[in-house]
């Protein structure tokens, strides 16, 4: 490759001479790349004036990669703010927004954490290491706060399931979440894998964990304390996943030196399992001041945080950092997104403690800098000083966008394109054969080729993973005190309606929590959407935020934090706008829970909730008409509470022995899963009023289906009327055969074969 | 078989020995606290054990637990075949002490030569979970005595590396010899993996899922039985708890022999 000439387009001077301070100060005409590193013509010329002078090569990278949409939220950071102003009130809440993760009060002491993030574009550009880090992030946010990880989650969005390149993506991300969590011994308990051309070329990979602490344990992200030690601990320091910096690579180094070092950093969960018992036992010993993960941003974002969320100050030898390759530069080893490292704050005399935990665990540790009075970020390199800023003009006072909204002119055609108007089966052979293409769907087909690739077991506190409404896990063996999580999205709703396709999300993943028994306490977000600069994206965006931020009000589960991923497009084409809602819940004794399965014959099926003609963005409308149109299925928050709090009651009180949720493929696909899982049949028969289309596959809200026993029909139906929820008895366990009276009969194995074939025969 | 309690202080109130079994702690070891808690349930005391540590204090039994251990990047098991505590615990088993290697664990008992094969990747070359029926081909090992010969149980199965391969001849042996202790039988998970050459899950020769030395006391399987001895979680099952009450039955009755 030819190398520019000396000067021009390197962040500093001549590569032979390090652009100190000084030498900033006394140079302020360089030109620098800062178009480059993705800065904005205005954001450099705030860098500067911010500092009073160029910054250095070093702080320019730092104020690069911090100000970046992804760290710095500089889009959404206006709308993020409902979530904290329409906040319900909830006692569960012990550490909000803005922390690496937010932390929730489940009783008797104990407290949880959880969190959803995105790592859609590496794991496009590179499946399985692009997946395997997100599951590696998200575990060392949870970390971070001084709780054990206890359970990983995968909301997947994948492209067309027959597209030849979903099967280079697909098997690659599986293959990455499993080969990362499985080797940490974290259960995967729940998760989703939804297909729309939609997202070819921008798969959706986001990765949720959930962490479980004693309510003393909480640490947060701060440096505090002059003459507290610095301490970097973890893996070495590599080139890998210097994103914007490849450019810096590439103009400030020799032509020996290779310059362009890949973007996607490369994973090593065996360096992370050791990180987790490391982190927790200098937790369990007090020994930690203030803990901070290196994510995007690496070391920049880590000091930058720590010192900004603390006092301030803080000195930093940048020479002591432990590094894979010895000729990284000092604005690479700042930028650098290598894998598995933590940075914790340390009292001076618990220093010599902390160091021989990490050695233990064959961990390297090394003491990088010290926490200062003032409010100065220094960094020095070879002696000199190559960074001299204000924390908090790096961590918190990044540059902050009012974008330009618009509704989009295609969306009233959009929802003037009526589902409800198309052709229904027109006799009971079509409606059959309409289930069997239903179930036997990419999006409604059996994931256990994926979901059998995760441990589910580890950790042997597994009370329900997926296929179940929720995965549950147990905290506390004495007393069976539990936790559960859902997440959902459909894209299909929100692309209709923003607002409503927000709040079904939320509505839904809100119900199979409480379906499977427990009650919801709080929420968090994995915010998926195109580029804000196109004002359609950011309607969308301003949209669903609102729908959220209002529909959580009702409800009273406040958002804890989330995560924001936008320029999901290519192109000219977004994707669907896809919120993933997390729903985390609670339940006193896990042995109560709600199983989804139909196990027992005889058991009495009853629908819960009110059907309406609603077919807009429904599964039956894509599978059956390849339509997207129309309105999503009306949110009714009360009735959701309602529903709730009656699943939450009769699986307290023992009245149910199976709930499933309806949702994606209305009833007849809850009908076939809970048939399948526990390999009995259903007799159903259509009430009166609703014609056997919209019975089966309508997709209206607030509604489950339950199996109650015999002698416990009158108390639950008694319970029902008492509570104003409506329930009508549909049907029956029995005999091994789906059937809906008068319509057709679907033998379980012909059921099954459709429903389990469909997955392994696109990606096996 | 023979085994000597070492170490059976009396439990006062009831009277019986204090089965005391440990459990290795290898750098990536997964399953080790699963494992002391399967231990728990079946009346036994688990003991943690830590690689760097050459003693294995009073103990029993030992059992190597599942996991990735040293992340198991250049063959499963074959670091910590190395780490200290191994040389006392491959002693020990020559002693006659048992030991029962799981997933893992088994990998590190053939690394180190305990017990005879290797473990390949799963010939699907994908990870695998699931609930795996067996079938018991020996109740005689002193980690099998709670169960029957031909009986079937499901035993939560979990792993990449767990395709069990020996030559035809040590294959022949172990079956002459009664060596083979559990068999994959049947494939009754819907997991849409095709069905592989042996009808095993894995690829396994002669569909082995796990075997014993000649003497029956170091036992190694692929499969989690610390998994299936609580009906609240996992798959629900408790056909695992047998592993860890006839160990404890070995020392019981060899106390009060």
């Amino acid at each position: 490759m030819s190398r520019t000439p000396s000067g021009a387009g390197s962040p500093g001077a001549a590569p032979s001479k390090l652009d100190t301070v000084e030498h900033a100060a006394a140079t302020p005409d360089i030109e620098q790349p800062w178009a480059e590193l993705g800065l904005k013509k205005d954001e450099y010329e705030r860098v500067r004036e911010v500092l009073g002078r160029r910054p250095t090569g070093a702080e320019l990278a730092m104020y690069s990669v911090m100000w970046s949409e992804h760290c710095s939220y500089k889009s959404s950071k206006k709308h993020l703010r409902q979530f904290g102003e329409k906040a319900p009130h909830s006692d569960a809440l012990l550490v909000g927004i803005g922390e690496n993760a937010g932390v929730v009060d489940i009783g008797q002491g104990y407290a949880v954490t959880f969190k959803v993030e995105s790592h859609n574009h590496p794991s496009y550009v590179e499946p399985y290491q692009g997946a395997a880090t997100g599951v590696g992030g998200i575990v060392r946010d949870i970390i971070a706060m001084g709780a054990r990880p206890v359970a990983v989650v995968d909301p997947l969005r994948f492209g067309a399931a027959d597209h030849p390149d979903t099967k280079r993506v697909l098997p690659g991300v599986v293959a990455g979440i499993g080969g990362y969590g499985n080797c940490l011994g974290l259960p995967n308990i729940g998760g989703e894998t939804v297909f729309d051309a939609c997202y070819q070329g921008n798969p959706l990979v986001n990765a949720g964990a959930i962490g479980v602490m004693r309510h003393d344990d909480i640490h947060l992200a701060k440096a505090s304390g002059a003459g507290n030690k610095v301490i970097l601990y973890g893996a070495r320091t590599g080139g890998d996943g210097i994103g914007g910096a490849s450019i810096l690579a590439s103009e400030t180094f020799d032509d020996a030196k290779p310059s362009k070092r890949p973007a996607v950093q490369v994973g090593d969960p065996f360096q992370e399992k050791l990180l987790i018992e490391c982190t927790l036992e200098a937790f369990a010993e007090k020994l930690v001041v203030g803990m901070q993960d290196l994510g995007a941003a690496g070391l920049s974002c880590a000091t930058s945080e720590l010192a900004s969320n603390g006092s301030g100050g803080m000195r930093v030898t940048l020479d002591d950092v432990p590094l894979r390759d010895s000729t990284l530069s000092p604005e690479e080893i700042l930028m650098s997104e290598s894998q598995e490292r933590m940075c914790a704050v340390v009292e001076p005399e618990k220093v010599a403690r902390f160091l021989e935990i990490c050695d233990k665990w064959d961990v390297i540790a090394t003491v990088i800098g010290e926490v200062t009075d003032g409010d100065r970020l220094e960094i020095y390199w070879h002696g000199e000083k190559i960074v001299d800023v204000d924390a908090r003009t790096v961590a918190h006072e990044g540059p902050v966008y009012d974008r330009p909204y618009r509704r989009p002119q295609w969306q009233d055609a959009l929802q003037a394109d009526d589902a409800n108007a198309l052709p229904r089966a027109a006799d009971s052979a079509e409606l059959r054969a309409q289930v069997l293409k239903l179930v036997a769907s990419p999006n409604q087909a059996s994931k256990a080729w994926i979901t059998s690739q995760y441990d589910h077991f580890v950790q042997g506190n597994t009370v329900l993973a997926q296929p179940e409404d929720s995965g549950m896990l147990r905290v506390d063996e004495e007393t069976g005190l539990g936790i559960a999580l859902a997440t959902d999205g459909n894209g299909r709703y929100t692309k209709l309606d923003p607002y409503t396709g927000a709040q079904l999300a939320l509505a839904e993943a809100y119900r199979n929590v409480a379906t499977t028994g427990a009650r919801p306490l709080a929420v968090s977000d994995c915010l998926n959407f195109g580029s804000p600069e196109d004002p359609a994206v950011m309607w969308q965006f301003t949209e669903a935020i609102r729908g959220l931020a209002d529909a959580c009000q009702v409800l009273g589960t406040p958002v804890t934090g989330g995560n924001v991923s936008l320029y999901n497009q290519t192109g000219e084409a977004a994707i669907h706008p896809t919120p993933v809602i997390a729903v985390l819940g609670v339940i006193d004794d896990v042995a109560r829970r709600t199983p989804s399965a139909f196990a027992e014959e005889g058991h009495q099926l009853y629908l819960l909730g009110e059907t309406a003609e609603e077919f807009g963005g429904s599964a039956w409308s894509q599978v059956v008409h390849d339509h997207l149109g129309g309105l999503p299925p009306k949110v009714d928050l009360e009735r959701e509470r309602l529903l709730a709090d009656v699943l939450i009651a009769a699986s307290r009180d023992g009245m149910i022995a199976a709930a499933h949720d309806l949702s994606d493929g209305g009833l007849i696909q809850a009908v076939t899963e809970s048939c399948l899982r526990g390999g009995r049949g259903a007799r159903l028969v259509v009430p009166a009023g609703l014609s056997a289309s919209t019975f089966l596959f309508s997709e209206s809200a607030g509604r489950a289906v339950v199996a109650v026993p015999r002698s416990e029909e009158a108390r639950f139906t008694g319970m029902c009327g008492a509570r104003g929820l409506p329930a009508a008895r549909i049907g029956v366990v029995d005999g091994d055969a789906v059937e809906v009276q008068g319509e057709f009969s679907l033998p379980l194995s012909e059921l099954r074969d459709a429903y389990e074939a469909t997955i392994p025969g696109l990606l096996a | 078989m023979t085994v000597r309690p070492s170490a059976t202080a009396t439990d006062g109130s009831a009277g019986r020995p204090n089965v005391r079994i440990g459990v290795v702690t290898f750098p990536g070891s997964l399953d080790d606290r699963d494992t002391q808690r399967a231990i728990r349930l079946a009346g036994a005391e688990p003991v943690p054990l830590w690689h760097k540590d050459r003693s294995l204090g009073q103990v029993d039994a030992v059992v190597l637990p599942g996991g990735f251990s040293y992340g198991d990047y250049l063959r499963a098991g074959s670091i910590s075949r190395f780490s200290p505590v191994m040389g006392t615990v491959v002693e020990r088993a020559r002693e006659g002490m048992p030991v029962l290697g799981i997933c893992n664990g088994f990998q590190v008992l053939t690394e180190a030569h305990l017990l005879p094969g290797a473990m390949l990747g799963n010939e699907h070359l994908h990870f695998i979970c699931r609930d795996q029926k067996l079938r018991v081909e020996n109740a005689g090992t002193a980690w099998t005595t709670d169960y029957e010969a031909g009986q079937e149980i499901h035993i939560p199965l979990k792993n990449m590396d767990g395709r069990y391969v020996a030559d035809e001849r040590t294959l022949d042996m172990l079956e002459a010899e009664g060596r083979v202790v559990f068999r994959y039988a049947g494939d009754d998970d819907s997991t849409g993996y095709p069905p592989t050459e042996q009808a095993s899950p894995n690829g396994s020769l002669r569909r082995i899922a796990g075997i014993c030395n000649a003497e029956g006391n170091v036992v190694g399987l692929m499969p989690h039985p610390e998994h299936a001895t609580d009906p609240l979680v996992g798959t629900g099952r408790t056909d695992g708890l047998p592993f860890f009450t006839s160990i404890l039955r070995t020392f019981v009755e060899g106390a009060a022999a």
